[in-house]
């Protein structure tokens, strides 16, 4: 296995973009939907390669959702972009319908997903949207660890069939794989061997798992670390044998601690291989305004969160039915 | 009861109009077979627009081949409004796009003929689903951006909302792209048959004035009364000019229809915005309807 080290700081949207302009030179049939801010989300990229393959469709999210789908209908493969909030919530029907039930070839960009789009505020910080999109029937989703990664993601979804969405952020996160790094729709990657628990996650806090790693190993504790992007299709096998080597499990993820990830995660092994899973994620609550790095502190999305998950989790594992939390310990919310 | 369906089918091209209102009679008996035999299903707004219907699909404004409609030359019709598919089924029955005893099978388990219109169904005709309103008309202005943008053809896009529809604000967000893109090979029908679920459009939420509205939003916009064949196809010969002349203006055509129009019992009655005829009903219906 390669090991992975932090090789720069770059944000997973320019990934996005720069493979949006790789699909163009690739397919003429590849299109791109603008809705305002095209230069947040770096399809504006793609617009200066690609003018007469761009449409602006203006502040109209419901609508841009739509077009794509009689575009898809007419054999193009159009890409939406816009902040999460907007192009995964505020046309939730319209990509369950028409994009969805009628299998329309539509690729959505979710950008500024999760608190590390910083001062903007709660109303931009969507933390939701996987939680709906992984329910929804044919939909492939996929939540990229760096740029590097979103780029790959991008160009794999642009060229498999189906209705697809990528969520990717604002800030500049670590960037740690590598062009030898596998990419594949429907897998996770084990990025740091080790038996004696899982960190299963995704998107930025995939480098945060990395760091409780090494500080786990200091206490002489092996930590198997899953980069898991395919949200839908899920790699259950690889989460399965964590669960059955590992025997305790955490899930990390900006995002909502219910339904994302760690949802997946759990449905998979209650059903499969039970065993105890922490979660880390935001706790049932809306973000704020703020640096990055401060909200990611605040709502409890570092290293450190993952290294205490993981220690309560091996103790709940090691305990075996004694481990069940006791009833006034038990959360609401994870 | 006993109801079986004609066999007769109808060839695609220019009809008169009195083949049009004939053929819009065979159409309106068809749903009113297909709904008694489902016992579920909408039958104000189908009865209602089966004069649009015939107009659109037989007065040689659409171009398809109804053995094969995945035909890659041919003319869309989006039906925004999903739950009127009733009166779509029955047209594209009687253009020989399926078997017309197929229309028996309208809501039933594992049918092609859905509640509301699946595309996954594979019935030849359907080009979407649709069913959540304010939708189709989005997906219509894709097609006929990819017709007229990208492959710069000349295919035509129709799409037909009804007028309770239009308080879906997604619809105008879909008219506003129509006319930026200069879409002159869309042509927007909106079913004004004034009435709702919950009753008169006004009383509901009021859209009026509608013709207003469409031409501010850049549409060639014509009114027409909507069980006139002459005006009908007068509208629909007027986008084909438009289309023609390139004049880079969508069309939309307002028929004012009434609601379960040729059925005397259901004529401009909103509560039948949602039901079907019972058996003795339908009896009644179809001994109307001749």
């Amino acid at each position: 296995m390669q090991e992975l080290t932090l090789l720069g700081s770059k944000p997973t949207r320019h990934g996005f973009g720069e493979g949006l302009v790789t699909l163009g030179e690739r397919h003429d049939n590849v299109v791109v939907l603008g809705g305002d801010i095209t230069g947040s989300v770096m399809t504006s990229l793609f617009k200066d390669k690609f003018p007469d393959r761009f449409f602006s469709i203006g502040i109209a999210e419901q609508n841009a959702t739509t077009i794509a789908a009689g575009l898809a209908l007419s054999g193009k493969i159009p890409f939406f972009a816009s902040y999460g909030a907007f192009c995964a919530l505020r046309n939730a029907d319209q990509l369950r319908i028409s994009v969805c039930y009628n299998e329309a070839n539509v690729k959505i960009g979710g950008g500024h997903a999760g608190i590390s789009v910083g001062p903007d505020g709660a109303t931009h910080q969507v933390l939701e949207e996987v939680a709906f999109l992984r329910t929804l029937p044919h939909m492939t989703m996929i939540v990229p660890c760096d740029y590097l990664e979103a780029k790959k993601a991008t160009i794999a979804m642009g060229e498999k069939v189906g209705p697809a969405y990528i969520r990717f952020g604002r800030s500049p996160v670590p960037l740690f794989t590598t062009e030898d790094t596998p990419f594949e729709i429907g897998k996770a990657q084990v990025f740091r061997e080790g038996n004696d628990i899982a960190l299963i996650a995704n998107g930025a806090l995939v480098w945060e798992s990395m760091l409780a790693a090494t500080e786990l190993a200091k206490k002489g504790i092996q930590a198997r670390v899953i980069n898991c992007p395919s949200i839908k299709p899920f790699d259950v096998e690889t989460v399965v044998n964590a669960a059955r080597e590992c025997g305790a499990i955490v899930t990390a993820e900006e995002h909502q601690v219910h339904g994302g990830l760690g949802g997946a995660v759990a449905e998979v092994t209650a059903k499969n291989a039970p065993v105890p899973v922490e979660f880390v994620g935001v706790r049932d609550s809306f973000g704020g305004s703020g640096e990055p790095e401060e909200l990611m502190v605040k709502f409890g999305l570092t290293w450190k969160e993952i290294y205490a998950s993981a220690l309560v989790a091996m103790e709940r594992r090691d305990k075996g039915s004694s481990g069940y939390r006791q009833v006034k310990d038990v959360e609401q919310f994870s | 009861m006993n109801i079986e369906f004609e066999q007769k089918v109808f060839p695609n091209q220019r009809q008169s109009e009195q083949e049009l209102a004939e053929i819009a009679l065979h159409i309106r008996r068809d749903i009113i077979k297909s709904l008694a035999l489902a016992q579920s299903g909408h039958s104000g707004g189908p009865l209602g627009s089966s004069d649009i219907f015939a107009t659109m699909y037989f007065g040689g404004y659409m171009r398809y081949k109804p053995e094969d409609m995945q035909w890659e030359g041919r003319d869309r019709f989006v039906l925004s409004a999903g739950h009127m598919c009733p009166v779509m089924y029955a047209t594209l029955a009687n253009a020989g796009c399926f078997p017309k005893a197929e229309l028996a099978t309208l809501r039933k388990y594992n049918t092609r003929l859905q509640g509301h219109p699946g595309r996954d169904m594979g019935l030849p005709g359907v080009e979407t689903s649709s069913g959540s309103l304010g939708q189709g008309i989005s997906i219509a202005v894709g097609m006929a951006m990819s017709d007229k943008l990208l492959d710069k053809n000349d295919r035509r896009v129709f799409s037909l909302t009804g007028d309770g529809e239009l308080q879906e604000g997604s619809v105008w967000e879909a008219a506003m792209a129509a006319s930026h893109f200069k879409l002159d090979n869309f042509c927007w029908i909106i079913d004004n048959n004034d009435c709702q679920i919950d009753g008169r459009i006004k009383e509901v939420l009021d859209v009026y004035p509608i013709d207003e509205k469409c031409k501010s939003f850049g549409f060639d916009t014509v009114v027409v009364d909507g069980h006139n064949f002459t005006e009908l196809m007068g509208a629909f010969d007027r986008f084909l000019e438009n289309q023609k002349n390139n004049t880079g203006k969508p069309t939309a055509i307002i028929a004012k229809t009434y609601m379960g129009h040729g059925v005397s019992f259901m004529n401009d009655n909103y509560k039948w915005h949602g039901m079907p005829p019972s058996v003795e009903q339908a009896q009644q219906a179809l001994a109307e309807l001749v």
